[in-house]
């Protein structure tokens, strides 16, 4: 089964019940996305499908019919994202395993509400669990990228 | 009694360490591990000493040998190095490095024993100064403790001045000029004087060569250009592109898939198991037993995870009975029987409490029971490892705290010597002291072991997570206070009944070795505070309750920092007077306490009227060398209680990395304020009853309350960073829920009496 992911057109195996999440990690070997739950509660595997912020744990293959975007087609270290870049300038990532999935709902935000207020940034976020307590950093690179308030 | 007579008849935690020490083989003191760098050097790299490579062509590598779990360990240990070597922090590589003895944390046994951080007496020294030679010769290379830092201090630091001088020393023989007149800039060693330049590459293959000064000179801190400042951390870019490799992205050729299906009952083995149905699910290659110290259950061999998932799933097994408590209430009620009965240690004793509450007038005495419950660690990333056994060789791949400790456990399982047992160590998805245990390597080398030499990469389910973790203890507390109005308390007797971490810890880890004397962790965070009380005594009362509990950030601090800083409040309102003035009373002789509570109370505006509805709360814990005081503000809103703010004064002695530590000290108050909200294992039918974050949540984004972080540093003793902000932000919370409502909690997690907004 191919799906386009990131601009290109990637093997992810052939069994439509393999949740998207272990299809891109195990055979497509894109690894950026993380496996946190299985259940949609933490939001460490959240991709994009058209622009769409999905959990990709609970999304079966056989039900992507669209363009997949992952953390590696977000930005790479050597050409970064706006989003990752206030990522960097605020020093966001703590262990760092959770901030895939938080930064693929901030572009997913901000790509539908590019000043997004602190209550939107709440809504949108609150699906992003992080156990090492990175919230106001979160919330001041998302500010940051949107032009808004930065430090 | 005094904590200096309590000493003589106790032993240290290190005592169990001994007893380590003889299992695994006799080692002199004196003998300095060898430097596991030598072997395994590339072409043209040289290595000075066991943290630090040196290229031909000028790569410079630290080795950071402890576990980045977030605490940006990396970016502060190698700057130590980059300091003294005298290179920016942008031209180094750090690596963890390989597991060995050589990187020996001989810092998290220096506290281990039961003195108080503020107890600089003599016997109280010389037992911290024993802690040294005796990591050392157990060679135990581990992150924990809040201790890294403090361990890294000197040693990382001579490591880069010893490296420098040795380049300097191999440039001036071949310029034939004295090494004292050559300075180093940026990488490079310059002769001033005829303007020669050459760089650490060039020189690093003579240079390595030299006799090492074993006392190299440091730089005064007035000349540091990198420490004490906040430095970018090394990790964060691989972190913002899904570059970073945790242990679940370990990739390796050939490489097969598996997890584990673990009893649920503690103690309880499969009485039956049929696998028919899990051996039909496509890419399902082996289902095998396994019986560890740990746990007993089955691994699955797949070739993908997700039919390792699937066929763990599909396992029909009926389990044994478990043999311990069957639910939450018998074990609570234990806890309550264990404190009728006597004690098992008492760690501070002042005065004599059985008088003073003999003739105590009954409205002079308050008492209070509290509770806390089992607490899982519940890192991003669930429990994982990869392992690989072929030829004789044992390899291991994991996100772990322990590096030695896996090669201890792990070595037994294929018959070769620890040392032999060669580990990776990734950047690890939250550790939080659960990665300081062995039951997920062993499992994954138990797969290895039937995978045909293939490598096999074993990740847990959230579930299994959950419900096989080393958890909190839970824990009950029965205090006393003999009060007098208008000034506070004339006697405290705290008795608090947990089980020992300590004790849990060894009997699935080094069965081999029993521990001997009190764990001073199940007391820790309410013997070991700086106040004087006329008449203060704290007991420990020790239960086994069959379920395995470990290191959870800040151990004991984080639930007898609730008990004891919650009865403080309780103490200073009966009372009749300020929290704050009350506390500044008991702790006049140890300034750095007060100062702590002076600046958090200047920060939050202690004493104003936070308005209706609101209400403030203060508390204060040492842990881990670190002072740390806290005041929150709750609203008691239409919605439920909402946690507005958190100030957090943090007196840490000396900080190396400002911002790092800010971030330490905030994650620590979310990590405390998650479990004070809404955290709680619970047992029904000898089972854990809560499985993923449905229902063990934590706090979310929109939850999570404002924090502002002041660091002081004026206590001669370094302090840790990554657990001390947790103990004294619940009682913050708990004392300010009673400020804004009147109620007083004192059972954990609050959410259990109050809604949360």
């Amino acid at each position: 089964m191919e799906l386009s992911v990131n601009g290109r057109m990637v093997d992810l195996g052939d069994d439509p019940q393999m949740p998207l999440l272990w299809a891109l990690r195990d055979i497509g070997k894109l690894k950026g996305t993380k496996f946190g739950c299985g259940i949609a509660a933490c939001g460490a595997c959240t991709v994009l499908i058209d622009g769409v912020a999905v959990r990709s744990c609970i999304t079966p293959l056989g039900d992507v019919t669209g363009a997949v975007t992952t953390i590696e087609g977000v930005g790479t270290p050597e050409v970064l994202d706006r989003v990752q870049r206030a990522w960097i300038d605020e020093q966001v990532a703590q262990c760092g395993y959770c901030q895939s999935g938080q930064i693929m709902s901030a572009v997913a935000l901000l790509a539908t509400n590019p000043r997004p207020s602190d209550a939107d940034i709440d809504e949108a976020m609150s699906g992003n669990l992080c156990r090492c307590g990175t919230y106001p950093r979160i919330r001041a690179a998302i500010k940051r990228a949107s032009g808004q308030g930065a430090a | 009694m005094g904590i200096a007579k309590i000493a003589r008849r106790t032993f240290l935690i290190g005592a169990a360490a001994i007893a380590g020490g003889v299992a695994f083989g006799y080692y002199y003191t004196s003998r300095p591990w060898p430097n596991p760098l030598k072997e395994g050097l590339a072409e043209g790299e040289a290595t000075f000493n066991p943290w630090l490579k040196i290229s031909a062509d000028d790569a410079i590598t630290v080795i950071v040998p402890r576990a980045e779990m977030g605490q940006g360990v990396q970016t502060t240990l190698a700057a130590l190095v980059a300091e003294e070597l005298d290179v920016p922090m942008e031209r180094l590589t750090v690596e963890h490095g390989p597991g060995s003895f050589a990187y020996y944390n001989s810092a998290m046994l220096e506290d281990g024993g039961p003195f108080p951080f503020f107890d600089e007496s003599f016997i109280a020294e010389t037992m911290r100064g024993v802690s040294e030679p005796l990591s050392r010769t157990l060679g135990l290379q581990v992150t924990g403790g809040s201790s890294s830092t403090r361990d890294a201090f000197d040693k990382m630091r001579k490591a880069g001045a010893a490296a420098r001088l040795m380049l300097v020393s191999a440039a001036a023989a071949q310029w034939k000029v004295d090494a004292a007149t050559l300075t180093t800039e940026n990488g490079a060693v310059v002769d001033p004087a005829s303007g020669n330049r050459l760089t650490y590459g060039a020189l690093a293959a003579a240079a390595a060569l030299l006799d090492a000064p074993a006392e190299p000179a440091l730089k005064p801190k007035s000349d540091w250009k990198l420490l004490g400042k906040s430095l970018p951390r090394v990790d964060m870019v691989a972190k913002v592109t899904g570059t970073a490799q945790f242990g679940v992205d370990v990739d390796l050729p050939d490489m097969l898939y598996g997890t584990v299906r673990m009893s649920p009952r503690f103690g309880a083995k499969a009485k039956t198991v049929n696998d028919a149905e899990a051996l039909k699910v496509p890419g399902v290659l082996k289902v095998i037993p396994i019986a560890a110290n740990t746990g007993s259950g089955f691994g699955i061999l797949a070739q993908n995870t997700w039919a390792a998932f699937k066929g763990a799933e599909a396992l029909e097994i009926e389990w044994e009975d478990a043999p311990g408590f069957a639910d939450s209430a018998a074990i609570f009620s234990a806890l309550r029987e264990q404190l009728a009965k006597p004690a098992d240690f008492t760690l501070r004793d002042d005065g004599d409490v059985t008088v003073a509450f003999a003739d105590a007038p009954r409205e002079e005495v308050l008492e209070a029971e509290y509770q806390a419950p089992f607490l899982a660690h519940a890192c991003m990333e669930p429990m994982n490892a990869t392992a690989q056994w072929k030829d004789g060789k044992l390899e291991i791949w994991a996100p772990n705290q322990g590096p030695a400790i896996l090669q201890m456990v792990c070595a037994p399982l294929v018959g070769v010597e620890a040392r032999d047992v060669v580990v990776n160590t990734t950047f690890l998805g939250g550790g939080f002291g659960r990665r300081a245990e062995a039951d997920f390597p062993v499992y994954a080398v138990e797969l290895a072991k039937v995978a045909d030499g293939r490598p096999v990469k074993v990740i847990w389910t959230r579930e299994e997570d959950m419900r096989h973790d080393a958890y909190r203890p839970a824990a009950v507390a029965k205090a006393r206070a003999r009060i007098t109005k208008g000034e506070g308390p004339l006697a405290v007797d705290m008795a608090i009944a947990a089980p020992s971490v300590i004790a849990s810890v060894m009997k699935r880890t080094f069965p081999s070795i029993s521990p001997m004397g009190p764990d001073k962790t199940l007391t820790e965070g309410a013997h070991d505070q700086p106040l004087k009380i006329a008449n203060y005594r704290v007991s420990g009362h020790k239960i086994d309750l069959g379920v395995p509990v470990g290191f959870w950030r800040s151990v004991g601090n984080s639930y007898n920092g609730f008990f004891h800083e919650t009865f403080l409040d309780e103490i200073a309102k009966a009372s009749g007077v300020d929290p704050l003035d009350m506390r500044l009373k008991l702790m006049a002789e140890y300034p750095a306490a007060a100062g702590a509570l002076k600046k958090v109370a200047e920060m939050s505006g202690w004493g104003r009227d936070p308005g209706t509805g609101r209400g403030l709360g203060i508390a204060h814990t040492l842990s881990f060398g670190s002072w740390v005081a806290q005041v929150a503000q709750v609203f008691d809103s239409p919605d439920g209680i909402r946690i507005e703010k958190v100030w957090c004064a943090a007196e840490i002695g000396q900080a190396l990395d400002p911002s790092i530590i800010k971030a330490q000290m905030m994650s620590g108050i979310v990590y405390g304020l998650s479990s004070a909200m809404g955290q709680e294992i619970t047992l029904a039918g000898g089972e854990v009853e809560q499985s993923n974050f449905s229902d063990f949540d934590a706090m979310r984004m929109n939850q999570c309350p404002q924090i502002e972080v002041e660091i002081l540093e004026t206590w001669h003793r370094m302090g840790g960073a990554g657990e001390p902000g947790t103990p004294p932000s619940i009682p913050a919370v708990g004392n300010a829920i009673h400020a804004a409502t009147g109620k007083r909690l004192r059972s954990l997690p609050f959410g259990k009496e109050v809604t949360f907004a």
